[in-house]
């Protein structure tokens, strides 16, 4: 049995003697020597990921302007910050986007700038108070101007995270990146191997208190991320650091395309050796971490798993998809995961940065729960009309007319001869027909792309299909394509009338 | 070298292709092919030297023929080398060597801006094509 204390450890970071290694190179040693000798030998293990962390943001506090102001919005460079508490401390968070140049610019941008120098433009507004009278504020600061920048992650460093796919037939834009369609292209994060909570899956030195690599400074986990969901291997960290130390190489802006702007975050947690279990849980290695990979083309909480995966075979560039080879690729950079390890490893090894025991440990077992929904979820079924006239495809263009006219629906689904939806005929096509002398049967003239629903979806997502393809109405239909109902744009509008 | 051949709906379903490259006795390696009731769309390899011809002979039919001579820009600072674009590009023009470095093969490239898209860091873009 091996057992060794972090005052032990952190004495021969003071003395020189230390032996760290990276999580990667720990693989080989467990390997070669079994655990209990690497214990031995090995005193702390380094991890690294560097990857987007939505769940990012920084505490300002601006100082006290002449007169002083009681800051209620505030914008920095057009980006939204939150202000509701106390005078002029705000948080600007990575995902808000700026006012005016919407998804090309947002609060990522904003820290980024930051640490770069650059400075950023703040407005501020108030109601005006007896203490603080001034209404509206406008400055220019750089980092280096502000009393407090503390870096605040309320959920990150994700144990390991669901890959990514597509199964619809439109390519998708997702803060997963862009999926192609039909399964086209998988993508995945995370740094597998190097990942600082897969090396420590039963948190037996990681929690509240310990000291952490992150952004290029050191900082420190304050303890479970939101949404910690340990139960299932998908345990995260809430972070905290000094945005005044930290680098452009670990701390990084990025956009998601149809998504918004996102931060890529680099964090490295340091685990100390303590006894065989530990380093035994520092030899994981990317075959030993699995995940499930996910079809984002479901537009819901419940996504469907295409199947399970390892980030080995995440990693080696392509998995087998319903017996297809689909191409992966990361979202995160091992290199600089690699790089972070690394540098963690230096500042150890030369006695610029000592490991700590957390005063809290991180709470096991526990799973995130799906948010309570006291309004009922509307689904298709709920409001579509179910007294549909549909039309025959051999019908000529004056019957379709003629039913419209009689029925006053603007939207006739036309049939095949065994009742199955082959096309929809609109009072627009029939003008546009008509205008052009044409008088052939409805077939000629329909659409035959049609955009459809069925009745067990929600209606929320029913909605936002029919903005996407621009129609106001689609027809329900069951498996084998007949057509149940018929929900359209003043359907919904009338649910959501109700509501308000 | 690359070039794009755009065919407009009116004359798609003439065999211009087939007909140039017997013409011109140019040979045109297609690797890639897309055509819808609007319009068609070929990306096709041609010895450098023979472009001319095959383009005059292309465009006497009809066809319109750009020149792919600016791939992808690829910016080495914006870029945190996370891999992205590999699985979205359609030719292969990235990938990763050993040590997990991005590496870009332009000659490769066909212009598509998939990527472009995808690359969170904006380290991707397309410049303006030839005539």
């Amino acid at each position: 049995m091996v057992k060794k204390t972090i005052h032990e450890i952190n004495g021969r970071i003071r003395d020189g003697s230390v032996n760290v290694v990276t999580a990667e190179e720990m693989v080989h040693i467990v390997g070669e020597l079994g655990a209990e000798d690497a214990a031995k030998e090995v005193d702390v293990v380094t991890t690294g990921t560097f990857g987007a962390m939505c769940s990012s943001g920084v505490w300002l506090n601006f100082g006290h302007s002449e007169p002083p102001i009681k800051m209620q919005k505030v914008f920095l460079n057009d980006v939204e910050a939150y202000t509701g508490v106390a005078a002029v401390d705000a948080f600007i968070g990575a995902t808000q986007l700026s006012e005016s140049l919407g998804m090309e610019y947002g609060g990522a941008h904003v820290i980024e700038d930051l640490i770069r120098g650059k400075s950023v433009h703040l407005h501020a507004t108030s109601h005006g108070t007896d203490c603080y009278p001034r209404k509206v504020l406008d400055t220019t600061l750089s980092l280096e101007d502000m009393n407090q920048a503390i870096m605040m992650n309320p959920r990150n460093a994700y144990q390991k995270y669901n890959a990514a796919t597509n199964g619809t037939k439109n390519t998708i834009h997702t803060y997963m990146g862009s999926l192609l369609p039909s399964f086209g292209n998988v993508t995945y994060s995370g740094a597998g191997v190097l990942s600082p909570l897969s090396n420590d899956p039963d948190y037996m030195t990681i929690g509240t208190g310990t000291r952490i690599f992150l952004g290029g400074a050191q900082g420190y986990i304050v303890g479970q991320g939101t949404q910690h969901s340990s139960g299932g291997g998908f345990g995260t960290l809430m972070v905290q650091g000094d945005l005044k130390h930290m680098s452009p190489d670990y701390i990084r802006a990025a956009n998601f395309t149809g998504y918004g702007t996102s931060l890529y975050v680099g964090m490295g947690v340091p685990i100390p050796i303590l006894n065989e279990q530990i380093a035994q849980a520092t030899a994981v290695t990317d075959a030993g971490v699995t995940t499930k990979i996910l079809d984002y083309g479901i537009p819901s909480r419940d996504r469907a798993a295409v199947r399970d995966v390892t980030y080995e075979e995440l990693r080696s560039g392509s998995v087998d998809i319903n017996g297809r080879d689909v191409p992966t690729s990361s979202l995160s950079s091992f290199k600089k995961s690699r790089i972070i390890a690394s540098e963690l490893k230096d500042w150890i090894s030369k006695g610029e940065f000592f490991v700590s025991m957390p005063v809290e440990r991180l709470p096991k077992d526990i799973s995130a729960k799906p948010m309570k929904q006291t309004e009922g979820i509307a689904l298709v079924s709920d409001i579509m009309a179910v007294n549909v006239v549909t039309i025959s495809k051999d019908a000529s263009v004056y019957d379709a007319a003629k039913t419209i006219m009689e029925t006053a629906f603007n939207h006739l689904p036309v049939v095949s001869a065994d009742n199955a939806l082959v096309g929809v005929v609109t009072a627009w096509d029939i003008s546009k027909a008509v205008s052009q002398n044409k008088f052939d049967l409805v077939e000629d003239i329909m659409t035959r792309k049609v955009i459809t629903a069925s009745a067990d979806e929600r209606v929320a997502v029913v909605a936002r299909r029919m903005d996407q393809d621009s129609v106001s109405a689609m027809p329900v239909i069951n498996k084998e394509r007949h057509i149940i109902g018929m929900i359209t744009s003043d359907d919904i509008s009338k649910l959501y009338a109700r509501r308000s | 070298m690359k070039i794009k051949i755009n065919i407009s709906s009116d004359i798609l379903t003439k065999p211009i292709m087939a007909e140039s490259i017997l013409e011109t006795g140019v040979l045109l390696n297609i690797s890639q092919a897309h055509f819808d009731r609007s319009q068609g769309e070929v990306v096709a390899d041609v010895d450098e030297d023979k472009f001319d011809l095959m383009c005059k002979s292309l465009t006497n039919k009809g066809a319109r023929v750009t020149k792919l001579n600016t791939p992808i820009k690829w910016d080495e600072n914006e870029c945190v080398e996370c891999s992205a674009c590999i699985s979205v590009c359609p030719t292969k023009v990235f990938s990763l060597d050993d040590d997990f470095s991005l590496v870009v093969d332009e000659s490769k490239c066909i212009q598509c801006g998939t990527c472009v898209d995808m690359c969170p860091h904006n380290a991707l873009s397309l410049g303006k094509n030839n005539r």
